[in-house]
């Protein structure tokens, strides 16, 4: 567990870098989060991604996978990876506030 | 992953297909997306029967082995074994393929093609090996087009530097 200065307020992270408590998120909180992983700035497709993650978050209880993420929200694999270098499944999650997808795809 | 040991994480991994059913060949694609959803270097390199995963006029029709697969249940996994004689029967491995396949996608797991097209875009890289493409007297037009070279076991080792090998 660490605990980290972010935006001017503290805010509890897991053992992975994930939101210990989910109602800390907020859009400027994923600014630093994203920060954090070295993707400077959110583009418009960035937050595509991470809207649909909180949607299906929020009805599903897990992270989709990265097939229905590609097929339903408009960004394609190639693109999602440029998006999220280094793993997008994991580092999208993270961003969005979201715990470590539980899925294998 | 928790990073909560004292060992180096996994940065690259080198997987060999080396059998052509559908369980031989769903593994090292599992384990390749795995690996480039979580960051991680991934090449496949299809060797032997596993050259079907990756034939353009063979990969649709992937099929589940039922002779010889003492493990094979029906109708699901903790149902009683299948005798190895009815396994032999026309149509059984077509149909075990179809329960397998139906359970496969309820999983969200993609086709074999499309899971290729996937772990290509996600910038893992495939090949096919040269030997086995010489015995079996292919070309580079025989594979799908995510197929990135045919190389030797000494490119394949050249490539896999510093990367775990995993072989299934």
């Amino acid at each position: 567990m660490t605990i980290k200065e972010l935006i001017a307020r503290t805010i509890e992270l897991d053992s992975d870098g994930h939101l210990k408590n989910m109602n800390d998120w907020d859009e400027s909180l994923a600014n630093a989060l994203a920060f954090e992983e070295q993707i400077f700035e959110l583009t418009p497709d960035h937050w595509k991604v991470i809207n649909y993650m909180r949607n299906e978050f929020k009805t599903k209880g897990d992270a989709p996978s990265i097939r229905k993420l590609t097929k339903e929200s408009g960004i394609d694999t190639k693109t999602l990876y440029a998006l999220f270098p280094k793993g997008p499944a994991k580092k999208a999650a993270k961003i969005a506030g979201l715990p470590k997808p539980k899925g294998c795809i | 992953m928790t990073n909560d040991n004292e060992y180096e994480p996994i940065k690259k991994v080198s997987i060999i297909v080396s059998r052509g059913s559908l369980d031989g060949i769903y593994p090292g694609l599992i384990m390749a997306n795995g690996a480039r959803m979580e960051g991680i270097e991934a090449s496949l390199f299809f060797t032997f029967f596993g050259l079907h995963a990756v034939i353009e006029k063979k990969m649709d029709n992937i099929k589940v082995a039922t002779v010889g697969n003492p493990a094979m249940c029906v109708p699901s996994a903790m149902g009683p074994g299948l005798p190895t004689w009815m396994g032999a029967l026309p149509g059984m491995s077509w149909f075990a393929t179809g329960m397998m396949k139906k359970e496969i996608e309820k999983l969200d797991i993609p086709p074999i093609r499309e899971f290729l097209e996937m772990i290509h875009d996600a910038g893992g890289e495939i090949f096919a090996c040269k030997a086995t493409v010489e015995m079996f007297h292919l070309a580079k037009a025989d594979f799908c087009k995510q197929v990135d070279d045919i190389i030797s076991v000494g490119q394949f080792y050249e490539k896999s530097a510093g990367a775990q090998i995993i072989f299934t």
